[in-house]
């Protein structure tokens, strides 16, 4: 690891102005950017840890809306969003290992936005509207806009993402198929089905990172069971490839991990 | 350098340290208590895992900062007194639950965190639950038989 200096802000307007300082970069949990700091892949002037803010941490059901605070670890959405977004308490339940859990963030996850990642899935097919808090204050972006491609999304300079607002689908799911190694997703499918249609999201799958299956969305709004995507297939143009799944095994898995969503929706 | 300072196996503890040390790191090199192992060092193994807060962490992706006031158990402080073994650590020795014993300070630890939560867990909850530890010696079979005799013996107590 290089050199750096790690900034413990006690609140949410610390941590803003801590970051504004050079080659700052907010610390989630850390379970992803710890490992890269080892490889020497990362090489921040300082990083804001973010974990022990209490204001970053929580989770809220407000009617049809659970909102989870950014610093909020995996563990802590399974545990609280149980009962009112039990599809999201199981992703979140499923994601890396206990002690991973214990300490990765969902905000953490969202801003990284690694393209096997599950948290963008779920965001993306719920609808979901983050909230990024910087210099310039806070603002609110819908996941549609905010996921970019891949490691890429509409984070500025300084800006941490603070908030998940998630609408409750009538009815959703999500099935992992599981890298064995790395618990990441070969590929993953988020389906949540609203009174003003069905969204399905996929990570694991693209080069373009996580990405709305929109025939699958057409064709489950008017019917939403298994058999309603009996017909339907995603290209292998685009998918990515290595040594634990192929294009075509990727854009394969892709329908089986949908129908198993519906079906256990 | 930044003092660090947290509460170890239930003793108030205070050193200098860098930004970038692991937590890991503190324990084992600060503080002499190299029960905590190092594996893997790139998250996957599981032979460091400590409790801060009373919670599974791995000690190799946390920084020593990042743990300053909490509370922290290693493998040390598990045991209720010198020369006496933690129920999970006679399990372990009673069923042949390590060979090689690199990765048994992870492993006594995440089982110690399971069954906190889940007093009587199924094999498949058990075998989930070491999801994020890594053994290449015993094949899983006696570490999973000794957690089940531990939970046995913990709810006898």
């Amino acid at each position: 690891m290089y050199e750096f200096e790690l900034v413990k802000p006690a609140s949410l307007a610390e941590a803003i102005e801590a970051l504004k300082a050079e080659e700052a970069q907010p610390l989630g949990g850390g379970q992803t950017l710890i490992p890269t700091l080892k490889q020497r892949l990362a090489q921040p002037g300082s990083l804001v840890s973010l974990a022990g803010i209490p204001e970053l941490v929580g989770v809220e059901v407000k009617g049809k809306v659970v909102n989870i605070k950014g610093a909020t670890p995996h563990a802590r959405v399974a545990e609280l969003t149980a009962s009112a977004f039990p599809a999201l308490a199981a992703m979140a339940d499923n994601i890396g290992d206990p002690a991973v859990r214990h300490r990765g963030t969902i905000g953490g996850s969202l801003a990284n936005n690694d393209p096997a990642a599950c948290y963008p899935a779920a965001a993306l097919a719920c609808g979901a509207t983050l909230v990024l808090t910087g210099p310039e204050g806070a603002r609110e972006i819908v996941a549609d806009d905010y996921f970019q491609g891949m490691f890429a999304t509409d984070l500025g300079e300084g800006e941490i993402v603070t908030e998940i607002r998630f609408p409750i689908p009538e009815a959703s799911n999500y099935q992992k198929f599981v890298q064995p190694a790395s618990r990441f997703a070969m590929v993953g499918v988020f389906v949540a089905k609203y009174a003003d249609g069905v969204r399905v999201a996929v990570t694991g799958a693209s080069e373009e990172g996580v990405f709305r299956w929109t025939e699958a969305e057409t064709a489950l709004t008017a019917d939403f069971s298994p058999a309603a995507l009996e017909s339907l297939s995603v290209p292998a143009e685009g998918m990515m490839g290595d040594i634990h799944a192929s294009p075509e095994y990727r854009a394969h898995l892709v329908g089986v991990m949908t129908r198993r969503a519906v079906a256990a929706s | 350098m930044p003092t660090i300072s947290m509460t170890v196996n239930g003793k108030p503890v205070s050193a200098e340290a860098e930004g970038r040390t692991l937590l890991v790191q503190f324990l084992r090199e600060t503080l002499g208590l190299t029960g905590t192992h190092v594996g893997c060092d790139t998250s996957q193994c599981g032979a460091c895992v400590v409790h801060v807060d009373g919670q599974s962490v791995k000690a190799c992706t946390m920084f020593a900062g990042e743990a300053e006031g909490a509370d922290v158990t290693t493998i040390e402080g598990l045991a209720p007194g010198e020369g006496e073994l933690h129920p999970i650590q006679e399990a372990f020795r009673d069923n042949h639950g390590l060979q090689c014993g690199f990765c048994t300070p992870g492993m006594v630890m995440t089982a110690a965190d399971l069954l906190k939560r889940n007093a009587s867990p199924t094999e498949a909850e058990i075998r989930e639950y070491l999801e994020g530890n890594l053994c290449r010696c015993t094949g899983y079979q006696n570490i999973v038989k000794a957690i089940q005799d531990a939970a046995g013996r913990m709810a006898a107590e």
